[in-house]
């Protein structure tokens, strides 16, 4: 018998993967093209990272940095990501999305002002195409939307990527989205970092949805599913996504499959609704150590380049805190003057009270 | 001169600006090939075509999302929000990432945005179609609010808006579009944001009004002359934000006397914060509390009893009473 397809029907999807746990290739077929020395620089930037975030956690408990949203774990997926687009590619990121900024430009003293609660954080220099952090859910994925229509219009081989996490993606403004990308075919690539929780909520109590990447089915976009601890497969999917965009065939989600090894922000106890047992699991999935092994067999990296890059980022770390700790203080007469082009007279009024 | 009524200024302000800036877009849900549900976008696609004019999906917070994304690049979005009651969904939107931008920036980007939404009561609308919603936006810092009461300020406030580097909630009400036909110059030209006009002069006391409530005063103060004597004069706002606190106190420097009148809600919008900063600027020159003539502090009404929770002129006539026997 002829089965009627009055209902939709939704096959699972298996996650694009290049490397194995062990840093093996196991799809050759979809390895990208990437120099040893882009290889390289990838490691160098996922290492750089890691220390960072230490660095930076360390900073926060010092009280030298504000709010802060730890990245470990993540390395591949917002490095991979990154490092697939070009300068002129624009970044709309969340909150945690601090590395992808700094990686397509941002100085590192900046994001630190940002964490501190200072307006020269969000200053983004003129050659740099991002965002300020976007603290509303959602609100970002709207803005690359806005960004890919705006380089449609112009005619411009330009795509925005805009990041969410898990949680992100039971927000209206994620599917409002997705479907105007759909409806104006626009050069958008859509990355959900699926790390498993938002704050305390699993993955589970967002949808009973397969996997993110089904969502794009509602939106009319293509959809896949990456491993997020191989940073080869984050590179691919958002590299073919990039090439889809700029070749006017619309918009892509991604979702990335991926783990914070940290908590979700410096207030929070994972303890309460994690097991060590899956963080154990997790570790084993270190994207550093799985790239680090693909490497160390091709003879492109060893134990000293990551105990080098550990000091260097150290040392930068370091140069750009006391950059940022040294920055000029800001005032309320120039936040009054920065609210508008002409500061209007009832905002030149309350100035008087703070000259 | 051509005689305009105000939904055809207001589409003229858009053709004038459509053709002087390739960067002007104009968009939102039956804007395009139908020209609006009032037709205030209508022949623009036509004339400019879809790449400039366009439809968008039925979602209020992507319709402004999609402009603050454009903004950023330079585009210059005129949006349409339907109906006022829709502004609830894209707030975040409006009010936050659009108002904020600049400043959040350093002033790195900007939000050169006219947020365009009918509203105003009288016409006997389906719910969520006409409340007055300005209060939330004048509470809102980083965004200019505008409410036009006629042709000719509506297509210099909306050309005044869109040149505006900084974001703009544009409220235009529903009452006024079809009321009635000016004198308004075919060619550009401009009127100043934060800018108030005396549109009837008086000196016993003044009433301060905007948008629907304009007409609503300047029939209470023909009356009152008719019928008692009493010169009122009359002062438009056009602007909420910047508010025109000169053109106010200089008023009342004059008359003494004052009420406020608005056809929303009484607790907090306009109102209470133009009687809030006569306190602060002109208190010496009162001779009376200034009052309020305003809705009463219930959700907008049901259709049927809609002409009697409006402020009427009769009720202008009482207060103004009040505050020259005060």
């Amino acid at each position: 018998m002829t089965k009627v397809p009055y209902e939709v029907q939704t096959e699972p999807v298996t996650p694009l993967s290049i490397l194995s746990p062990e840093g093996e290739i196991i799809n050759p077929d979809l390895m990208p093209e990437l120099s040893d020395d882009q290889l390289k620089e990838i490691m160098y930037r996922m290492v750089f990272t890691r220390t960072w975030d230490e660095r930076a956690v360390n900073l926060g408990r010092q009280g030298r940095l504000g709010f802060y949203a730890p990245v470990s774990g993540q390395e591949a997926s917002m490095v991979g990501s990154e490092y697939a687009l070009k300068k002129e590619d624009f970044v709309c990121p969340g909150y945690r999305d601090m590395p992808q900024l700094v990686w397509h430009g941002l100085p590192l003293y900046q994001a630190f002002l940002y964490s501190r609660g200072h307006q020269h954080g969000g200053q983004i220099p003129e050659d740099v195409n991002v965002l300020m952090p976007q603290i509303i859910i959602g609100a970002q994925i709207l803005h690359a939307t806005g960004l890919g229509m705006a380089f449609k219009k112009r005619g411009e081989k330009r795509v925005a990527i805009t990041y969410t996490g898990d949680g992100g993606s039971s927000e209206g403004d994620f599917y409002e989205g997705l479907n105007f990308a759909g409806v104006f075919k626009l050069p958008v690539i859509y990355a959900v970092q699926n790390n498993g929780y938002a704050i305390t909520t699993p993955f589970a109590k967002q949808t009973a949805a397969p996997s993110i990447a089904h969502k794009a089915i509602a939106a009319g976009i293509k959809g896949v599913q990456v491993d997020g601890m191989d940073v080869l497969a984050v590179y691919k999917a958002v590299a073919d996504a990039a090439e889809r965009g700029r070749n006017g065939e619309g918009a892509t989600l991604i979702e990335i499959l991926t783990y914070r090894f940290r908590p979700h922000s410096m207030a929070d106890d994972t303890t309460k609704y994690r097991t060590k047992d899956e963080e154990a699991e997790w570790a084993l999935k270190d994207p550093l150590v799985r790239f680090g092994k693909f490497l160390e067999a091709k003879g492109l990296w060893s134990e000293e380049d990551s105990a080098r890059v550990k000091e260097e980022a150290k040392a930068t770390v370091n140069e750009h805190i006391k950059k940022a700790e040294a920055t000029e203080k800001m005032t309320v007469v120039g936040l009054i003057d920065s609210m508008f082009e002409t500061t209007p007279q009832h905002l030149e009024e309350q100035k008087a009270d703070f000259e | 001169m051509a005689q305009m009524n105000m939904k055809e200024a207001i589409r003229d302000a858009m053709r004038v600006e459509l053709k002087k800036d390739p960067n002007v877009l104009v968009f939102g849900e039956d804007v395009g090939k139908v020209g609006g549900v009032f037709r205030a976008t209508e022949g623009l696609q036509g004339e400019f075509g879809e790449d400039r004019v366009f439809d968008t999906p039925l979602a209020e917070s992507a319709i402004a999302g999609l402009a603050v994304g454009m903004g950023i690049q330079g585009f210059r979005p005129v949006a349409e929000i339907q109906f006022v009651g829709f502004i609830y969904e894209a707030l975040d939107q409006m009010f936050v990432q659009a108002a904020r931008m600049r400043y959040r920036s350093g002033g790195r980007y900007n939000s050169p945005i006219v947020f365009r939404t009918p509203f105003g009561g009288g016409v006997k609308a389906a719910e969520l179609h006409t409340d007055s919603l300005e209060g939330l936006a004048i509470q809102t810092p980083g965004i200019k609010v505008i409410v036009p009461s006629n042709p000719y300020d509506a297509k210099g406030l909306l050309i005044s808006a869109i040149r505006d580097n900084d974001p703009v909630f544009f409220m235009e009400h529903l009452n006024l579009y079809h009321a009635f036909r000016a004198d308004v110059p075919e060619e550009d030209y401009t009127v100043p944001i934060g800018k108030a006009n005396i549109v009837r002069e008086g000196s016993d006391v003044t009433i301060i009004a905007y948008g629907m409530m304009v007409h609503s005063a300047v029939k209470a103060a023909d009356e009152l002359e008719k019928t008692k004597g009493i010169k009122a004069e009359v002062i438009d706002l056009r602007t909420l934000l910047p508010l025109d606190i000169d053109t106010i106190v200089a008023s009342i420097q004059k008359t003494n006397r004052a009420i406020v009148v608005q056809e929303a809600q009484k607790t907090s919008g306009a109102a209470a914060e133009i009687i809030a900063q006569i306190n602060e600027k002109a208190i010496l020159h009162l001779e009376a509390p200034v009052l309020r003539v305003a809705g009463p502090d219930t959700v907008y009404p049901f259709a049927q009893i809609e002409d009697a929770w409006l402020p009427s002129p009769a009720r202008i006539i009482t207060a103004v009473n009040k505050v020259l026997e005060f």
